[in-house]
């Protein structure tokens, strides 16, 4: 592979990463999120598969692979599995889904993409002394990577629907592995296992607790959480 | 030392709690097995006698009452792995060479000073809430709010919790050390929500994300340390080592040092109870059962803080010691005044301690900023006491919770007349806590707030003591009111004073601690010393 074809195609899929991200961000329908949280975790194998053929590591391939299908393939099908189960318990009666629908975000959509914006500027400026320390293809694309720890920051904070803040929680770890891959093509193997597990058994702690909140409370809506203040 | 004897003792504290877990979790299976195989005789889950080793479940006994020998027996069984890791700690600190640190596992797993002190920390405030566990679990049974696998399920959790600090201690390899303290927040979340209730489910969701949030920004912090290493010529297989990082970490790229410290401290601060990702902490440990209360607020936040001193010690090395100091005093002086104001209006009293041990972290935190060798002894011992107290205080308020039915401070009143016992070990937890002397919490505050006025940081002591005093006021004057006055009418209530003897113990320790350390002084200097003191 040439150089600037690599650099073309890097820059496509960390574009790509980025762009998901926003969507994300755009996007109401918890489905469509899920959906689109997925083909993020495509370009995030991408990324990895690229740096791996780049530096003929053939051990980053496999990671690469792994990473796909743990992000595009398990953890999607863990949250769509918790939106079924969410539509599957929802009263025929009522009217509206409300509990699919991120209905009442704190933040609304137009002033979320202004955010986004404003924060991957933010990525950029602060990962400054982290391109100038090794530039090359990869760490000039690194910025992409803490734009995205941003933006799940953002998502965590501002959603309101259960579902929506696992999103937010993920989107900060994509980005983190994101991050890790162009700075330093991968943490060790043994880390990069211990972080996957952690955060496929993060996820299922999550949903058995969205169970056992609609179980409680009759809604996934995290503003009904106030019992507990000071 | 042979290799084989390290091998085994460094193994030890993870594989045993690990291997019990495995047990109780099989218990908790068969049990759940046997369930499905009599729905209808069983359709409630029904209390049944429980194997201590193999999870026999005995059906042919018809109703077994609650509460059997068995069950007994098993929540006994935990006391095991607690033993087991005090002995490897007092193993460790006996045969310790007067030079540096034992590995094993390809140094993955590395034992110094510090490891030895937290090791035997965390076998002593877990030998507390695993001897309270079963009285706890007694009253739960009683008041079938638990069944044998309700029951096999949280000693295995429990365990599993153990194992998980115990690694996060001893393991050398910075990314491993990450894993295990994300890894207390899964297990745990389950024990927050043990309960089930509206509340408890609300503390656990809250923690989760909270800290999983929060942990996450450590691990960021993790790859840039990550990355600043290989650019400094470190191989892949040790860039994140921690004795060879503290070896060149004057190489580090400075900027990108200085950008990972402050997410390193951030994210194990979230962990250790510290602003600004602090509010999980008074929800999830008010929810939580009293012994996991216990285990949360005496050694997790003190383990996860561990994992700052030794990133403090390459970032020392790299920037200078000005960068974290500004950043840990700012951090600690903003976690104490916060705690002091909330301490002031609080009306639950496991919220009460739980601010308290924020209000203790930030003292620890005020140690680790001043770095004189003074205040990193006293941190040290001041871990030590505040585990071993806040302990006892949370398996108290457990009882207390048993007996009065609330966690409203205005509705509990006369605590000394009504159960002397509890009464009498709930308040002098909370004197030790307060830093009176005989405990050993007034050597190390004093200690610190000495070498604050030492190493020219006497206005940040001076307001810390303010803050303190605050906190004391309220903590005292909210204690006393529940332990003072006439009890009710109908003293009808027995103080367990079986159940009574682990937090008599763990206050007896508190105070030898408070008078003199004994043969424990060579290893809490030695430790001071790893963490470089300068």
């Amino acid at each position: 592979m040439s150089e600037s074809l690599y650099t073309q195609l890097l820059d496509l899929a960390c574009g790509a990463f980025l762009l998901a991200a926003v969507v994300i961000l755009w996007r109401r329908e918890l489905a469509a999120i899920v959906r689109i949280f997925a083909l993020q975790g495509i370009a995030l194998a991408a990324v990895a598969a690229l740096l791996g053929v780049h530096e003929e590591r053939w051990d980053l391939v496999v990671v690469a692979v792994g990473i796909g299908v743990m992000r595009a393939g398990v953890l999607p099908y863990l949250m769509h599995r918790a939106l079924a189960a969410q539509e599957a318990g929802r009263d025929p009666y009522e009217t509206g889904s409300a509990e699919t629908r991120e209905t009442q975000p704190l933040v609304n959509v137009a002033a979320s993409l202004l955010t986004a914006a404003a924060l991957t500027l933010l990525a950029y400026a602060v990962a400054q002394p982290l391109t100038e320390l090794d530039p090359t293809p990869a760490t000039q694309a690194l910025p992409v990577g803490l734009a995205v720890v941003l933006i799940g920051f953002f998502v965590l904070v501002t959603r309101r629907r259960a579902l929506a803040q696992v999103v937010g929680f993920l989107l900060l770890d994509n980005g983190i592995t994101a991050t890790a891959f162009l700075a330093t093509t991968g943490v060790p193997l043994i880390v990069e296992l211990g972080v996957s597990f952690d955060v496929l058994l993060a996820v299922l702690v999550l949903q058995l607790l969205t169970t056992r909140m609609r179980a409680a409370f009759g809604t996934t809506d995290i503003d009904d959480l106030r019992e507990l203040h000071d | 030392m042979t290799s084989l004897t390290t091998v085994v003792l460094l193994t030890t504290p993870v594989a045993v709690p690990l291997a019990a877990a495995g047990g109780y979790m099989l218990t908790s299976l068969s049990q759940a097995a046997a369930d499905v195989r009599e729905p209808a005789r069983s359709p409630v889950r029904q209390p049944a006698l429980v194997g201590a080793a193999g999870g026999r479940v005995d059906r042919a006994a018809a109703a077994p009452p609650p509460g059997g020998d068995g069950t007994r027996r098993a929540d006994w069984f935990g006391l095991v792995s607690p033993l087991a890791v005090i002995a490897c700690g007092a193993v460790l600190a006996a045969t310790r060479g007067d030079d540096e640190a034992v590995t094993a596992c390809g140094g993955l797993l590395r034992a110094d000073a510090l490891t030895v002190w937290m090791l035997l920390v965390v076998g002593a405030v877990a030998l507390i809430a695993c001897a309270t566990a079963p009285s706890y679990l007694a009253g739960e049974r009683a008041a079938a709010r638990a069944d044998a696998r309700s029951t096999a399920l949280f000693h295995a959790l429990v365990q599993a919790f153990l194992a998980a600090m115990c690694l996060a201690v001893l393991t050398a390899n910075l990314g491993v050390l990450w894993v295990a303290i994300e890894a207390t927040t899964i297990v745990t979340a389950f024990l927050v929500g043990h309960r089930r209730t509206r509340t408890s489910v609300e503390a656990a969701w809250k923690y989760v994300v909270i800290c999983s949030a929060g942990i996450a920004l450590a691990f960021l912090g993790t790859v840039l340390i990550y990355y600043a290493a290989r650019q400094a010529g470190i191989s892949e297989a040790s860039a994140l080592n921690w004795p060879t990082l503290v070896d060149r970490a004057g190489q580090l790229d400075p900027d990108v040092t200085r950008l990972g410290m402050t997410l390193v401290i951030l994210g194990f601060g979230a962990k250790a109870g510290l602003v600004p990702l602090h509010a999980w902490l008074p929800d999830a440990h008010s929810q939580a059962p009293a012994p996991v209360s216990a285990l949360m607020s005496g050694v997790l936040l003190s383990v996860a803080f561990t994992a700052i001193l030794r990133y403090q010690v390459i970032a020392d090395a790299a920037l200078g010691t000005g960068y974290t100091r500004t950043l840990l005093t700012g951090i600690a002086l903003l976690t104490l005044a916060l705690a002091a104001a909330l301490l002031l209006a609080q009306r639950d009293y496991k919220r009460m301690l739980a601010y308290s041990s924020m209000e203790h972290m930030s003292l620890i935190a005020l140690g680790a900023a001043i770095g004189s060798p003074l205040a990193r002894t006293a941190l040290l011992l001041h871990i030590a006491g505040h585990g071993l107290a806040k302990a006892v205080a949370f398996c108290a308020s457990g009882h207390i919770l048993h007996l009065t039915r609330t966690t409203r401070i205005g509705r509990v009143r006369g605590l000394l007349a009504r159960a002397p016992g509890v009464g009498g070990v709930f308040g002098l937890a909370v004197v030790a806590l307060l830093a009176f002397p005989p405990f050993s919490l007034f050597a190390s505050e004093l200690g610190i707030v000495r070498a604050g006025f030492a190493a020219r940081m006497g206005w940040a002591a001076a307001v810390a003591l303010v803050l303190v005093l605050i906190a004391f006021a309220a903590l005292a004057a909210r204690t006393a009111r529940m332990l003072l006055g006439p009890g009710p009418a109908a003293c009808t209530d027995e103080s367990p004073a079986t159940s009574l003897w682990p937090l008599a113990l763990g206050l007896v320790a508190c105070a030898a601690l408070g008078i003199a350390t004994g043969p424990l002084t060579d290893l809490l200097q030695d430790a001071a010393q790893a963490i470089g003191a300068r």
